[in-house]
């Protein structure tokens, strides 16, 4: 028993279709626990009540790179090992990366506007996220471009790979264009530089449910497709007849 | 492989090629500047080596389905794939046609286009020098960009989506090494970023654009 018989459809429709309910509450149960702990969290002696679109903001971030890591590694799986759901995995995941980045944009610019008096400022970290959100729209357009399935996953599997370097080198370009103004990590371990245990916990939790809503909508959106892809052999089985 | 490069070559400069069409465009990029941004000098010279760059850029990106695009379309593409010589030579070949006939040239109009934008004299030097060095990592990525988008209808657009996020280190080590020249500090550590990225992109892009390729001629 290995993990690469997962990469059968058949096997892995049953299996995740056990697991899917599962993770749906618990990214329900976690995210909403955590967000209204987050909300209840009293207020930031410097940043009063905007402190807590953290929890909210911090989580998408982090789903944002993890989820074109994953694009990574399923596009790796594909191009060498070539199983189908890999490549589907590759493909359901980049919209939510793109949302997440998305969201960690938007409501970093809301939190940006009380706390810098600006909606957007040419920060590093900023920078290379609408970067990365870029990125995410040329894989899923070039998807949406190609036709035939196969060429398609082998395309976008290159892509992502080149994409990946020059996300990486672009992280850096621009750390050494501007000096930022976004704060360090919010997780740092050095003592003194951690956020006080009031936050932390809440935001734990609402990265928790933030992984486990990723890993549903990625579930959901990888069964789709595999869905899609029996219609279609099932209609053209049909029209060949 | 020489063969190649003197037929692409050919190809770029006769028959309506478009060999002076990315010259002209960077031309046009730098007379709409000034009209932008209102003509004083002390402006122009300010933002001079991000326009330069973007200029330059832009033109690069106008011919880059050329690179692919026409032997795709009367077979050419097939045969070389079939030719003794690696695909991925013929990549690397194609993309330095790409580059004699508009890196080079923006390279040696450059200061001509840089006078007209203002730019301090002293940062003349680190715009020709960064140009030539950066402008074959712009030819490399485009080839790449040609390479996924060549058998796709209105493959143009998504080219542009699909290329222009790679360029951006590129872009920012070429216009900061043109600005620090501009501001009398020392331009060598971007310059030898630069230099990193165009020498990465050599050894690497050659081998994903040939990989793209042959899962389009398939």
């Amino acid at each position: 028993m290995s993990i690469w018989e997962y990469a059968n459809p058949v096997k892995f429709m049953r299996s995740s279709g056990i697991a899917l309910p599962w993770v749906v509450a618990g990214a329900a149960l976690c995210t909403v626990t955590g967000l209204i702990w987050g909300f209840l969290t009293p207020e930031d002696y410097k940043q009063g009540a905007t402190v807590k679109i953290i929890f909210i903001h911090v989580p998408a971030a982090l789903m944002a790179i993890n989820c074109w890591l994953m694009m990574l590694v399923a596009s790796l799986i594909w191009l060498v090992r070539r199983h189908h759901v890999s490549a589907l995995a590759a493909k359901a995941a980049a919209p939510v990366g793109a949302v997440m980045t998305l969201i960690a944009l938007i409501t970093g610019a809301i939190w940006g506007q009380p706390m810098w008096g600006t909606w957007w400022e040419w920060d590093p970290r900023l920078t290379s996220f609408l970067i990365l959100f870029l990125f995410y729209l040329g894989y899923i357009a070039l998807w949406q471009a190609v036709e035939d399935p196969d060429s398609a996953a082998d395309l976008t599997g290159v892509l992502c790979l080149v994409g990946s370097v020059f996300a990486l080198l672009s992280r850096y370009a621009v750390n050494f264009w501007n000096q930022g103004l976004h704060q360090g990590a919010s997780l740092s371990v050095a003592p003194g530089e951690r956020m006080s245990a009031v936050y932390r916990y809440p935001l734990y939790l609402t990265m928790l449910g933030f992984f486990l809503l990723f890993l549903a909508l990625l579930l959901i959106r990888t069964r789709t497709e595999i869905r899609i892809r029996r219609v279609a052999a099932l209609q053209a089985r049909e029209a060949r007849q | 492989m020489i063969a190649l490069l003197l037929r692409d070559l050919k190809l770029a400069t006769r028959a309506g090629g478009g060999f002076g069409l990315g010259l002209a465009f960077f031309l046009i990029v730098c007379t709409l500047v000034p009209f932008g941004v209102g003509p004083e000098g002390e402006i122009l010279a300010r933002i001079a080596p991000g326009i330069l760059w973007v200029g330059a850029l832009l033109s690069c990106l106008l011919s880059l389905d050329r690179i692919f695009a026409l032997d795709h379309e009367d077979g050419s593409l097939d045969l070389l794939a079939t030719a003794p010589i690696p695909l991925e030579g013929a990549v690397a070949v194609k993309a330095l046609a790409h580059w004699l006939t508009t890196g080079l040239p923006l390279t040696v109009a450059a200061p001509v286009f840089g006078v007209l934008l203002h730019l301090p004299p002293e940062a003349m030097l680190w715009l020709v020098v960064s140009l030539l060095i950066g402008t074959p990592a712009l030819s490399m990525l485009g080839a790449f960009g040609a390479a996924i988008t060549v058998g796709l209808r209105r493959g143009g657009l998504l080219l542009s989506l699909l290329v222009l996020p790679l360029y951006v280190p590129t872009l920012i080590f070429g216009a900061e090494t043109v600005r620090a020249g501009s501001s009398a500090l020392d331009p060598t550590t971007p310059l030898v970023f630069l230099a990193a990225i165009t020498l990465l992109t050599g050894g690497l892009i050659p081998f994903a654009a040939a990989a793209a390729l042959r899962i389009n001629l398939r």
